[in-house]
């Protein structure tokens, strides 16, 4: 799971797609995931860090995360 | 630990080995001191490392530049975790979810300012609570201990307000649907009967005529008060003629009395200028019904319709911000009677029917959330277990909707839809809410008006309702539902008695 190679994110959670000049937020949790993209974690290891690290169960996160995924889908930013 | 040692004692009396056994003291409690502190240090290290943060869905927002709008309400996210000092959580783990909560201290504190702001105004003032807005009988009573008279539109709200104690002269009954038997035991009771149209009219003088009564009786009257949509279905119109024809014709039966006029503009009204013509136009017929027929109208009855502070749908600002208050209608209504010319002695009563404005805000909804979604637009939604069949003002406002927990900073535009297999249960369109998760809990604000008598057993069974009172002690008003208490009516013919 990563980004399109154009996409620009900050640690803030900042994303700026210079393609369409669509830029967008995103929250803690959202700009994690951003900074695990950049260090090409796979999904089975970024599910692992957020459960250790969040109190969240394991089901619900997957849940999210294709949720989330889905987003970014919709919004262009993922290579697919 | 410094601050903690003993002061060496300074008598004189003391010799040097008194001195150093009572250092040593020192030295061994002061050690024993650090040692716990250094333990519990640690224990709150671990304690914080074994702490997991709190969890919140990642979601992403595109970010839109447009024009800022300058009315714009407060980011905030504002959350509500108790009422009057009882936790949200609390009340729904003992009384389920939904859950109707009411404050008695609210009630009494909207019914003892809305008098306030009247009999500041005007010496003779009478509040007629509206069973229809409320007719549970715990609320009811609260405003009959306040003082206030009782306003039925039924013979069965009728029989609730004789039921709560309520003398018969101090019930209003309005409505067109008044049968025989109603209005016979309402003339027998000496109550108030607001008569609606001429079949009613002829009704109650061959009923009076058959049964010697004496009713006490006043009309409603409709009229033009520049409001849309103009209420001309119910009594009979002031411009053309009508209402001026049932006065004279109640002047002229022998057992009818003439006591007062009665109209009812509108509802969630939101111009005072309405009121100011409805009273205008009543003091008028009072006025010729002295100067043609000699007879003095004893009370004014404006009716309800004051709104509440919640917002209607499609409003661009919320009601807190544009609605007039109380005080403002209040303004309106006793300047145009003060002023009319009526002398002290002659001044009518004036009696509000007040509903809406009394308890919507001392009602509140508790429900949790069943579940997230995402729509295929990309919108958010969530899945509520409270629905338009308990929530039936939904239709009509935009709700107050607060989390009962703390949640993130972070709102995302979301879909507030009821637990009903039906799309048109939708309880909030859009709203800005933070993210919550399944399970969470949310409190819906304003709600102590018509929901608890306009509610539908449509799907699910409707859930309790508590009271809060004076202390904030919870008293269960009405009990939810089960499927039991539904079926005692249903029959079930004998043919199908028997099972496949």
């Amino acid at each position: 799971m990563r980004f399109k190679k154009n996409i620009a994110t900050s640690d803030t959670g900042f994303i700026f797609n210079p393609a369409s000049g669509d830029s967008f937020s995103s929250n803690t949790i959202g700009s994690e995931i951003f900074s695990y993209f950049k260090e090409d974690k796979s999904r089975k290891e970024i599910i692992s860090l957020i459960c250790d690290k969040y109190d969240v169960d394991k089901n619900q996160l997957e849940k999210d995360l294709e949720d989330f995924f889905s987003q970014l889908r919709d919004h262009n930013l993922l290579e697919e | 630990m410094w601050g903690n040692f003993k002061r060496f004692p300074e008598q004189e009396s003391y010799r040097i080995e008194d001195k150093v056994w009572v250092a040593l003291e020192v030295v061994v409690e002061n050690s024993a001191y650090t040692f716990a502190k250094l333990l519990a240090s640690i224990y709150k290290a671990k304690k914080l490392q074994m702490e997991k943060l709190r969890y919140e869905r990642p979601i992403i927002k595109k970010l839109n530049t447009g024009f800022i709008n300058k009315f714009g309400t407060q980011t905030k996210n504002e959350v509500v975790s108790n009422l009057e000092g009882v936790g949200v959580k609390e009340l729904i783990k003992q009384y389920g979810s939904p859950l109707f909560v009411v404050s008695e201290k609210q009630i009494r504190r909207n019914y003892q300012n809305a008098t306030r702001v009247f009999r500041t105004r005007y010496p003779k003032i009478q509040f007629a609570w509206s069973y229809k807005t409320n007719y549970l009988n715990a609320i009811c009573k609260i405003f009959h201990q306040e003082g206030s008279w009782a306003e039925v539109v039924s013979g069965f709200e009728y029989e609730k307000a004789i039921g709560n104690g309520v003398p018969g002269n101090r019930i209003i009954f309005n409505g067109p649907d008044k049968t025989d038997e109603q209005l016979i035991t309402a003339a027998r009771n000496n109550s108030l009967i607001h008569i609606d149209h001429f079949d009613e009219l002829h009704a109650l003088i061959k009923l009076s005529e058959d049964y010697d009564l004496k009713p006490r009786v006043a009309i409603r009257v409709n009229m033009d008060t520049g409001i849309y949509p103009k209420w001309d279905r119910f009594g009979f119109n002031y411009e053309n003629g009508q209402a001026w024809n049932a006065i004279t014709r109640i002047i002229k039966s022998d057992n009818l009395n003439l006591v007062g006029l009665h109209c009812h503009i509108g509802t969630f009204m939101l111009e005072t200028t309405a009121y100011a013509i409805a009273a205008s136009k009543l003091c008028e017929l009072a006025w010729d019904i002295r100067e043609k027929h000699g007879i003095t109208i004893q009370y004014l009855d404006l009716g309800g319709g004051f709104p509440s502070t919640n917002t209607l749908k499609g409003s661009y600002l919320p009601g807190t911000d544009t609605l007039p208050t109380i005080d403002q209608f209040a303004d309106a209504i006793t300047e145009v009677i003060l002023r009319f010319g009526f002398s002290k002695e002659e001044l009518p009563l004036l009696i509000l029917e007040t509903g809406r404005a009394l308890i919507d805000d001392a009602g509140f909804l508790l429900g949790t959330v069943l579940a997230n979604k995402r729509l295929s637009d990309g919108r958010s939604a969530m899945v509520l277990d409270i629905g338009v069949n308990t929530l039936f003002t939904a239709f009509w406002y935009d709700h107050k909707v607060t989390p009962a927990q703390e949640g993130g900073q972070y709102t995302e535009e979301t879909v507030l839809y009821g637990p009903l297999c039906m799309n048109i249960d939708i309880i909030r369109e859009n709203i800005s809410l933070p993210l919550m998760k399944k399970g969470d809990h949310l409190v819906v604000h304003k709600v102590g008006a018509y929901n608890m008598t306009q509610w539908m057993q449509f799907i699910t069974l409707r859930p309790n309702i508590v009271l809060l009172d004076q202390e904030s002690h919870p008293h269960l008003i009405r009990q939810a539902e089960t499927l039991k208490y539904l079926e005692q009516v249903e029959k079930i013919p004998q043919h199908l008695l028997k099972n496949p």
